[in-house]
């Protein structure tokens, strides 16, 4: 564990893929406990911060995770080390059945964990035989979020846009689980709906243009209508509740 | 009616050496996107280590037969895993690379093999109830149709085995969609990959043992011709799909058997390619794979 | 290299291999008889189609990306059309050549317009489909046109007579040298034509080419059907050279050695794709002659066999190449300049 108690360090992160630099030199820390939120407008390199960070894009600079190193790692070895992941376009196994997608995360002490998915998500237990492809949105994000829960050394769960695409009631829920899951792990979540960033995290760490623009608490960030409009873009301002 | 049942059996006969080449390339191609080359040079390789180890071994006639068998199994798997590990690794990240290092290797190991063993045929020995033939529904069948078509159907059965109900299996089926999103799990995926490889080489390997069976010689060649066919095979079926490599390896069989007796010979090989193509483009993920990509 | 350079070098290297006839200077260790020999002089000639030969393999796979597994199919046009109209048909060159030159427009045509309509893999496998159908329609030896196996000798009386004998390989050798001059002219003005821009930004990126408004499919066409009309005329220079066809030149082990020829020398550049094309066939011609040499003869089993089969060494070459030099030959050189410390002024 670092001194000041961050969880989760980025240093120097950099991404070039082809001849365009999609992160130049991104640094922050995600605090132990709590949900992190990952902000900046669309193309600012959001998801490629969280891949970056799990080495799934060629980067450079350094990422440690509670002291440890871990860019030398393959992707696999990262994420044994306690880092999950659950992807923009949630990228379940269609052609799997709901009940094989969870069976490929398990690990040796998965089995309390599956009490709390199917208290959130009841639906993956009746729809265990279902092909995931033919799920709905929601659905599907339910798999992708059971997927990073299941494994219970997971130290710190990279949370791609999970409500994006779903209708008001599924947020809610989705928003909910994310708040269950901040209780047994770190969450550093990327997040377009400002109103449900506002609401569940703590801290928050917004992108401009491949670089860290501002790091600190969020509502000094959200409640501030200047300092939005200019990192979020104008529609953020105003939506904040 | 006779001509039909022997044409048919033969047939099957040849599908099931078509699938067992072309169940490997599917499941290569599916999870690591290598159009592997070099499989035909497994084919090859494990022929002639099963032919010298039946050869060298003073048994009786069945025990030799199955020495070569285990040992054909044996250097295909060996062979194809060295190829992954030496040849296919250091090449992860870049695709064109891999095709071509295996393409490398088929010609340097066709030339191996000729220089070595020369490029005519070979006599091999098969057990007298192999050479003799089974009356079914009038036609005399040679035994060792029967005897492909079984073993060929143990490597189905045992292939969907492995893939619907193992865990590894399950991490093959999962690579084949989203590999990164494997590893993203935690998943160890290149494990998986040399995995396919030691799978596909087996049972390339036991196709080589098994196509000297199915003809009674080997060559150096075989395994160029059976390559091409088992790739006609893979795209029919859709790249990916065991059950779709079936599917098409009996139908390639079927049709060239049938063509290459009742129009002329020849013209069994010239319809599947049209087949082929026909497929491609009205359905260019295969007959039982998804829209290609 | 800066162009006035490489101009100069190209009309260098082409006055000289057009004044090689009459050169009678021995190069030990690189060829057997003096350059003007007959037997020196086919070799150079075979090396010279097969580097023409790469060059339009390197237009449809290295310029346009399309990994066409069948091009051995359009070699073998311009060889065994050519060849039967003149055996078979007892056509004058002339006749034989115009109805060559039609079948090697009309055929890549056809079939490119067929295969173009899927991408990629599925592209590479239905190419091989019907170069395979090629193949075996060759060696089924129909109505007699083939010569299955054996091959098509082109005999007595069917050339003009200064096509024929030993006495005549410099014309032959001139003619193999035009092909590559005009291949490689007309490879590189193709190239660096607005549409062979358009091909290698295809290359790169096929979707980008459709949003800009253009029509990849035409321009794929158009890159598969030139590339497959100059390897027919590789193939007329290869019939004249050796004096006949055989059907190893129809093979799908013939378009893997030509990938072999140009990822040699280099994918995406045409001078890569001619010195691949060259050194694999002068390799393959020595490796043949040092292996049927005495000197293999007292090495053990071990190191006999290998040694003995060109195929092997340059499938092992190749290999190595993949490996360590993803370049090619051509990206080795390429790398020489810049080591080089620049002249001054």
């Amino acid at each position: 564990m670092s001194a000041n108690g961050a969880l989760l360090h980025v240093h120097d992160l950099r991404v070039t893929i082809g001849e365009s630099q999609i992160l130049g030199g991104v640094s922050f820390q995600v605090r132990e406990g709590g949900i992190t939120g990952l902000l900046g407008r669309n193309g600012v390199g959001k998801t490629t911060t969280l891949r970056g960070i799990l080495g799934l894009v060629p980067r450079t600079g350094k990422v440690t995770l509670a002291g440890e190193e871990l860019t030398a790692l393959p992707v696999h070895s990262i994420v044994q080390r306690g880092v999950g992941y659950v992807p923009e376009d949630r990228d379940v196994f269609g052609g799997l059945t709901v009940e094989e997608n969870l069976r490929l995360a398990e690990r040796a002490d998965s089995e309390h964990r599956y009490a709390l998915i199917y208290e959130l998500f009841p639906e993956l237990r009746e729809r265990a035989a279902q092909r995931a492809g033919t799920l709905s949105g929601g659905q599907q994000q339910m798999v992708a979020l059971a997927r990073a829960l299941l494994n219970a050394s997971n130290r710190i769960l990279l949370i791609d846009e999970p409500t994006k695409g779903l209708s008001p009631l599924m947020v809610k829920r989705v928003a909910d689980a994310l708040q269950r899951a901040a209780q047994i792990a770190t969450i550093l979540l990327v997040e377009q709906n400002l109103a449900v960033a506002r609401h569940l995290a703590s801290d928050v760490v917004v992108l401009d243009q491949g670089s860290v623009v501002f790091a600190g608490d969020v509502a000094a960030l959200v409640d501030d209508p200047a300092l939005a409009r200019r990192y979020l873009g104008l529609s953020a301002a105003g939506s904040g509740h | 009616m006779s001509t039909i049942v022997l044409l048919l059996v033969t047939g099957l006969g040849l599908g099931a050496l078509y699938f067992l080449v072309a169940a490997g390339l599917s499941l290569i191609w599916g999870l690591m996107r290598v159009l592997n080359f070099a499989h035909g040079a497994f084919f090859t390789v494990a022929a002639y280590a099963g032919f010298f180890a039946a050869t060298a071994l003073p048994a009786s006639p069945w025990l030799q037969w199955f020495v070569g068998l285990l040992a054909g199994i044996l250097a295909g798997g060996v062979f194809a895993v060295l190829t992954e590990i030496i040849l296919i690794r250091p090449l992860y990240r870049r695709p064109v690379g891999q095709v071509l290092v295996t393409v490398g290797l088929a010609l340097a190991t066709l030339a191996l093999v000729e220089g070595a063993f020369g490029s005519d045929p070979r006599q091999v020995t098969l057990p007298d109830w192999m050479n003799a033939t089974t009356t079914l529904l009038g036609a005399a069948i040679p035994n060792t149709r029967f005897v492909v078509l079984l073993l060929a159907g143990l490597v189905l059965a045992g292939l969907l085995f492995f893939l619907q109900r193992t865990r590894y299996g399950l991490i093959v089926r999962a690579g084949v969609e989203n590999r990164s999103m494997v590893s993203a799990l935690g998943i160890d995926v290149e494990r998986a990959f040399t995995l396919v490889f030691a799978i596909g080489g087996m049972a390339a390997g036991l196709a080589g043992v098994l196509g000297a069976t199915y003809y009674g010689t080997i060559d150096p060649s075989r395994g160029t011709t059976m390559l091409i066919s088992a790739f006609i095979v893979v795209v029919i079926g859709g790249l990916g799909s065991i059950t779709g490599s079936a599917l098409a390896a009996a139908i390639v069989g079927l049709l060239q058997q049938f063509l290459n007796f009742y129009a002329a010979a020849g013209v069994g090989d010239f319809a599947v390619v049209i087949l082929l193509a026909g497929v491609l483009l009205l359905r260019p993920g295969g007959l039982l794979g998804g829209p290609a990509t | 290299m800066s162009p006035r350079f490489a101009t100069f070098a190209i009309a260098a290297l082409g006055l000289l291999a057009a004044g090689l006839p009459f050169i009678g200077l021995t190069v030990p260790g690189l060829f057997e008889g003096p350059l003007n020999s007959p037997g020196t002089l086919n070799l150079l000639g075979l090396c010279f189609v097969f580097g023409a030969l790469a060059l339009t393999y390197d237009i449809v796979f290295g310029f346009t990306g399309l990994l066409s597994f069948g091009h051995a199919l359009y070699f073998a046009v311009g060889v065994y059309v050519t060849a039967i109209a003149l055996v078979r048909w007892h056509w004058s060159l002339p006749q034989a050549l115009a109805l060559t030159a039609l079948v090697a427009l009309v055929l890549p045509l056809a079939l490119g317009a067929v295969c173009l309509r899927v991408r990629d893999i599925p592209f590479a496998m239905v190419t091989l489909a019907f170069a395979e159908a090629a193949s075996i329609l060759v060696l089924q030896n129909p109505y007699g046109l083939t010569g299955g196996e054996e091959g098509l000798a082109l005999g007595s009386g069917v050339l003009p007579a200064g096509l024929i004998g030993v006495a005549n390989t410099a014309h032959l050798y001139w003619i193999a040298t035009g092909v590559l001059a005009a291949t490689g002219a007309i490879g590189w003005w193709a190239v660096h034509s607005p549409p062979g821009r358009v091909w290698q930004a295809i290359r790169e990126n096929e979707r980008r080419v459709a949003v800009l408004g253009l029509n990849p499919y035409a321009y794929k066409l158009a890159s598969f059907v030139l590339s497959g009309f100059l390897a027919a005329v590789a193939g007329v220079a290869y019939l004249l050279l050796q004096g006949g066809a055989n059907p190893q030149i129809t093979t799908a082990n013939f378009t893997l050695v030509l990938l072999v020829m140009v990822v040699l020398g280099g994918v995406g550049t045409l001078w890569g794709a001619v010195i691949g094309g060259i050194v694999y066939e002068y390799l393959d011609f020595r490796l043949l002659e040092f292996s049927n040499g005495s000197g293999l003869q007292d090495l053990p089993a071990v190191l006999r066999v290998p040694l003995s089969e060109p195929l092997f060494i340059l499938g092992v070459l190749f290999i190595v190449l993949v490996l360590f030099l993803p370049g090619g030959l051509g990206g080795l050189l390429r790398h020489v300049p810049r080591r080089l410390p620049r002249p001054s002024g």
